[in-house]
């Protein structure tokens, strides 16, 4: 019975940990996806572009944790501020498929990008001497940098959600998500909003691909390896929800840890099958409206 | 236009026009033109049906797909598994391979082809993951990371020997792809293709006059997916290698690309992105060896900046 009791709190714990990272990464992916209808594959490429300017600053630079942690959101949200502008703005609206060749496009360049910046090799995150070892909290002990990891998480969804619920910004997102034209003509300056919206998610992702680098391995495939998961939490979740992601990341995250804990060969079939069963029962996700 | 001419226009639509001739000169040129890359040749012409499966799904029935390399793998194992323990016949491998693809996209069509949009979108991208799982985990005969190794092609009809050039390889390849270009056509040209570009047009009112909407995708898809079987099982045989990568995202992903960068739902699409991808993938990949990705995703980028609707997209404008 103990161990039972033990197991579950493990699975529920990296579960959390890792549904955090899938979160902070995604949530900038459903709001580009939902608001501006834009099919955006390469979204991967900011978190792993976080995660590099974390562990380069770092390692190289001697930056300590949470400053280059700063440093690599705000760095990945200056950055796509003139890939929206230049690109991506003039596909709002447009053909799918031409959205797909651009950001197919803008992957196929990260790959080679970071490897030509950082090399092919895996990128290790050494977190600070105070986030590594175990927190004892009486019954057992935690990961530091894990239990880090989710409050981080649970502070910046927290900061997230009120911002969208109680500030005019998030009215403006709100009613743009529900109904694009009709903001436009009650006057929310739409383009300003895509663009800052879109900084916003990006630099969120370039956090949580900072944040998640002991999760999603480093390197310079990161934005395709990875790319299954975010769509996965972005379908199931419901596309332009704030809280459908959450759900969604929550579902898979600890899915992912409990199938690898107790089915390690086969874990990965459950989770695209529970995938599967969920877009059948409710094809626009779960907080997806009709 | 009056009703006679356009009844006119009508009929002679899918009568072979003089143009058409053209990507078929072009390929029997290349083989006495390029006799060294007869090998790339031959990869060219059976991607091409690949990205031809392709055109049928999301050109003309409009279900866009990010796991059809499902089905391209499928074919390739299948073909490849059957050479490895002792039937290497081509002909037959390629039918088993395009059997066993048009299964799964039947059995998988059932329960994908029920979602529209991204929904649809995923739940392709989730039965190909699924199908590259299992050919992992099934390694004791897919050969797992290690790839299939040991097949042993026989000679076509007992005569044409796979040679070391890629002679065979590339007649062989260039007579399925002109079969399964003729098939394709007539689909695309019959009522049946018709009520299909209907479908993508307009769903509802497909719907509304009555057409068995659901049925006709099921059977494009089932059909586009023992096409991309025909495929995967050609390249299996050609290159006597399969490997779990021929199951990847990276793969469905690449052949939406080289259709696009061709021209979506004109049958030709594929005859034109296609050659241009690998081409200049090829030759990226020797100027650069080490960073030929970034060009390519250049190249990709400049064609929606600069063409979008594919080349074919480009050359209409032009006539314009």
């Amino acid at each position: 019975m103990g161990d039972t009791l033990s197991a579950a709190v493990s699975i529920g714990f990296h579960g959390l940990a890792f549904a955090m990272v899938l979160y902070l990464i995604s949530v900038g992916l459903s709001v580009t996806m939902g608001l501006m209808g834009f099919v955006n594959l390469a979204h991967g490429v900011f978190a792993m572009v976080g995660a590099y300017v974390l562990t380069s600053l770092m390692s190289r630079f001697g930056v300590p944790f949470l400053p280059a942690l700063l440093a690599a959101a705000v760095a990945v949200a200056a950055a796509s501020l003139p890939i929206e502008r230049l690109l991506y703005r003039r596909l709002y609206g447009g053909d799918e498929l031409d959205q797909v060749l651009l950001t197919m496009g803008l992957v196929f360049m990260s790959v080679a990008g970071a490897t030509y910046f950082w090399g092919p090799l895996q990128q290790p995150l050494q977190p600070p001497a105070w986030l590594s070892g175990a927190i004892d909290v009486g019954f057992r002990t935690f990961p530091a940098y894990r239990s880090f990891l989710i409050l981080c998480g649970a502070a910046l969804v927290t900061v997230l959600w009120l911002g969208i619920e109680r500030t005019r910004f998030g009215a403006r997102v709100r009613a743009s998500v529900d109904n694009l034209r009709m903001a436009q003509s009650v006057g929310i300056d739409t383009s300003r909003l895509f663009m800052t919206t879109f900084a916003l998610g990006s630099g969120l992702a370039g956090l949580g691909g900072g944040l998640g680098a002991d999760l999603l391995a480093i390197n310079p495939s990161y934005a395709l390896q990875n790319l299954a998961y975010f769509l996965i939490v972005v379908a199931v979740g419901g596309l332009g929800s704030i809280r459908g992601p959450f759900v969604a990341a929550l579902l898979l995250g600890i899915a992912d840890s409990g199938f690898k804990y107790l089915l390690p060969e086969f874990g990965a079939f459950f989770i695209y099958a529970l995938t599967m069963a969920i877009l059948l029962w409710r094809p626009r996700g779960l907080f997806g409206r009709a | 236009m009056t009703p006679s001419r356009a009844v006119d226009a009508f009929v002679r639509r899918h009568r072979y026009r003089l143009l058409e001739a053209l990507p078929w000169l072009a390929a029997v040129a290349s083989y006495f033109v390029f006799p060294d890359y007869l090998a790339l040749g031959a990869q060219i012409l059976a991607t091409t049906i690949f990205a031809l499966s392709a055109d049928l799904v999301l050109g003309y029935a409009g279900i866009v797909t990010l796991g059809h390399a499902a089905f391209f793998g499928i074919g390739a194992y299948t073909a490849g598994i059957l050479a490895a323990h002792g039937w290497g016949e081509p002909i037959s491998g390629l039918f088993a391979g395009a059997t066993a693809a048009a299964l799964l996209g039947f059995l998988s069509g059932l329960v994908v082809l029920r979602a529209t949009g991204l929904a649809l979108l995923m739940q392709t991208l989730v039965v190909a993951t699924m199908v590259a799982e299992a050919a992992n985990k099934a390694s004791f005969i897919t050969g797992g990371d290690d790839g299939l190794q040991g097949m042993e092609v026989w000679p076509i009809f007992d005569l044409f020997r796979f040679d070391l050039f890629g002679h065979t390889s590339y007649v062989y390849c260039l007579t399925m792809l002109f079969l399964c270009w003729l098939a394709a056509r007539r689909i695309v040209h019959s009522t049946f293709g018709r009520s299909l570009t209907g479908i993508r047009e307009n769903v509802r009112r497909m719907h509304a006059i009555g057409a068995p909407v659901a049925r006709r995708r099921l059977v494009i898809y089932t059909i586009s997916a023992a096409l991309a079987g025909v495929s995967g099982a050609l390249i299996a045989q050609t290159t006597q290698f399969v490997s779990l990568s021929f199951l990847s995202l990276e793969r469905s992903g690449t052949v939406l690309i080289m259709l696009i960068i061709g021209g979506v739902g004109r049958l030709y699409g594929a005859f034109i992105g296609v050659p241009l991808y690998m081409v200049a993938q090829n030759r990226f990949s020797e100027i650069d060896p080490v960073y030929w990705y970034f060009w390519l995703g250049l190249l990709m980028v400049l064609v929606v900046v600069f063409a979008r609707g594919g080349v074919l997209g480009l050359f209409d404008r032009f006539r314009q």
